[in-house]
């Protein structure tokens, strides 16, 4: 196989040195991860049931939302096209389109369902951390389901109480291109 | 199967329509591979792309497997990807650089000029055996105007120059504009994603200035509230549609002009900072320096939105500048691949307002793009009430002068689709009867 977003040699050696172990498996980690899991489990049930106002209530003011494109996951809103780069400008015109009746993509809406497994904790710092996860959001509309499967990448701020606010989040799709839904119309 | 009757045109009656058939009939579909895609010119890819010696791109073009690649020369060339020895793909990667491609299958080895400089114990093939008749084989044509390079699979076939004709000049007008910015590249990333509808749906699609209001509802919605924050009055639809204007081409191509604030070069949108909206104001001048009031002005301040027949949106707009190619995957199934291009040295913050006006508006995560898929493909479902069995694509038929809401853009298209497919070798009309050569009035306004 070696369809867009294949590894090279390149990238497969690259992979070789990525920190496969996240942070060490401490006591406080381990709970950590829980509140992590439990966040993003959450936050899954707001956008499967269409709560799109109070999941944009999770974002900073300084928020950021990017989906790069299936033939470069590694993309860099900056200089390379990306499917979505929001700011919490752009993220609340996308809310607010998702929730009008004109929004003909998602009118009526599909039904989703998020499975998110292997969250891992990367980066442990006293007031961000930085987490990936493996997702599969199955979405079913005009007699098709099919998944978007990829990597969650956040950036989690601590914000008292367990709870976390998201200033980073990136979807990177394993998809080889949108061929199923044509388009990535809800929020992955 | 009447291939006569599916575009049926009433000048007197000022009626245009198109039999359904076109889009859903497998017959159809297996006649436009041999006289559709074996007959016209089509885009391979762009120069940017592989900008060093041994860079190369894989590509599928009407079915066939290619790749270009940068010789050690410096020239660009195009292959056939298969192995001439028993035809496994040379090119495995999408892209890359490499200075020889390598068969996996037995070995074979072949230059960046496509000669073939290695084969595994060739001692024991007969000694005709000649490495020379054995290369990789290019396209039977192939050619580039301005960086594009396009590939025909035909036999007799008009130059490239000649197919794209007047098309040209508004090409120009776009490749122009960047040279006093270094000219432009594409941009790594491309929006790949597949639309269940017939491919000549995105033709219409692509140079469709009516659906805006309403497909585009909640983009303009979106707009309008950038525009309200940052007070600025908003867009007036009759006004932009008023200037507009639509228009059709030799061999097909056609599009429209428009004019919407928020172009990188170089109208700028209200709500960009004062210095993005000098910056684009010194672009604009040195334009006009350069290409006169006229020439310049129009680079600045119109977008223009063409497809090159058959499968080429040639797009720059308020919302960037891209090419979008479509290709038919059966009778209800299109693949569509799109790709960015920028000016090379653009300041930085023009640049963050052009990839933001691109992905609001476009691609598979676009406040826009989503919409049209779903407009297709529900004009594509509507054909399956088969005892309707036209469409209309009349709308401004008697207008003078045509505007980019109107359908002759479309009409172009359909014209010289239907003459290809009646193996005819073009439309015997180009316009409409009110604008016989509608590409003349766009000609004038150079």
């Amino acid at each position: 196989m070696t369809g867009p977003g294949a590894l090279t040699e390149a990238s497969k050696g690259a992979a070789k040195n990525a920190p496969v172990n996240g942070v060490p498996a401490t006591p406080e980690n381990l709970m950590l991860r829980l509140a992590v899991e439990h966040f993003l489990f959450e936050e899954a049930a707001l956008l499967d049931a269409w709560r799109l106002d109070e999941w944009l209530a999770l974002f900073t003011e300084d928020g950021l939302y990017v989906v790069p494109t299936t033939d470069l996951p590694d993309g860099d809103p900056k200089r390379d096209l990306v499917f979505i780069d929001d700011n919490l400008v752009r993220l609340r015109g996308r809310v607010t389109r998702l929730a009008s009746r004109y929004a003909h993509r998602e009118y009526p809406a599909s039904r989703t369902r998020r499975m998110i497994t292997n969250v891992r904790l990367i980066r442990v710092a006293a007031k961000e951390i930085d987490i990936e996860a493996s997702f599969a959001v199955f979405r079913a509309r005009s007699q098709v389901i099919a998944p978007f499967v990829g990597l969650y990448r956040y950036t989690l701020v601590r914000d008292g109480n367990q709870g976390f606010r998201i200033r980073y989040r990136r979807a990177e799709l394993a998809n080889e291109r949108m061929s199923d839904h044509g388009a990535v119309s809800i929020i992955l | 199967m009447n291939l006569s009757k599916l575009v049926i045109e009433d000048a007197v009656r000022g009626s245009f329509r198109v039999h359904r058939s076109a889009m859903t009939s497998p017959e159809i579909h297996e006649l436009e591979r041999e006289r559709i895609f074996d007959r016209c010119w089509l885009y391979v890819g762009h120069e940017s792309e592989i900008p060093h010696p041994g860079d190369y791109r894989r590509r599928t073009v009407a079915e066939r497997p290619l790749f270009l690649i940068r010789g050690r020369d410096g020239a660009v060339r195009i292959f056939l990807n298969t192995c001439p020895h028993r035809g496994a793909m040379v090119c495995r990667q999408d892209q890359g650089n490499a200075d020889t491609m390598s068969c996996f299958y037995h070995g074979w080895t072949f230059s960046s000029h496509g000669d073939l400089i290695g084969v595994p114990e060739q001692s024991a093939y007969p000694e005709q055996f000649s490495r020379a008749d054995h290369g990789l084989l290019p396209p039977p044509h192939v050619d580039s105007y301005r960086g594009m390079y396009f590939v025909n699979f035909g036999g007799d076939v008009p130059t490239l120059l000649d197919y794209l004709g007047k098309a040209r000049e508004i090409m120009d007008l776009t490749f122009d504009s960047a040279e006093v910015l270094g000219g432009w590249e594409v941009i790594r990333g491309s929006a790949k994603y597949d639309i269940r509808a017939n491919w000549k749906l995105m033709a219409e699609n692509s140079v469709d200035g009516y659906h805006l209001p309403t497909v585009h509802q909640t983009y303009i919605g979106y707009m309008a509230e950038r525009h309200k924050l940052a007070g600025a009055p908003r867009i007036n639809n009759n006004t932009m549609y008023k200037a507009s204007r639509g228009f059709t081409l030799n061999n097909g191509h056609g599009g429209i002009f428009v004019g919407i604030p928020g172009r990188p070069i170089a109208s700028p949108s209200p709500f960009w900072t004062e210095e993005a909206v000098a910056e684009a104001a010194q672009i604009r001048e040195r334009l006009i320096a350069r290409y006169g009031l006229e020439r310049g002005g129009e680079m600045a301040d119109n977008s223009r939105l063409m497809v090159i027949f058959p499968n080429l949106a040639f797009q720059d707009t308020h919302t960037g500048f891209r090419f979008r190619q479509w290709w038919p995957k059966g009778p209800g199934l299109m693949e569509i691949n799109q790709w960015e291009l920028v000016p090379r040295n653009e300041n930085e913050e023009i640049r963050a307002y052009r990839q933001e006006g691109s992905l609001a508006f476009l691609g598979p995560g676009g406040l826009a793009t989503p919409d049209d898929v779903e407009a297709l493909e529900s004009c594509q479902t509507g054909f399956n009430a088969r005892e309707f069995e036209w469409s209309d694509v009349s709308r401004g038929m008697h207008r003078d002068p045509p505007r980019s809401d109107d359908e002759i853009q479309m009409r172009g298209f359909w014209r010289q689709w239907h003459a290809l497919m009646q193996e005819q070798s073009g439309a015997k009309r180009i316009g409409d009867p009110a604008h016989p050569d509608a590409g003349a009035e766009m000609a004038a306004r150079k």
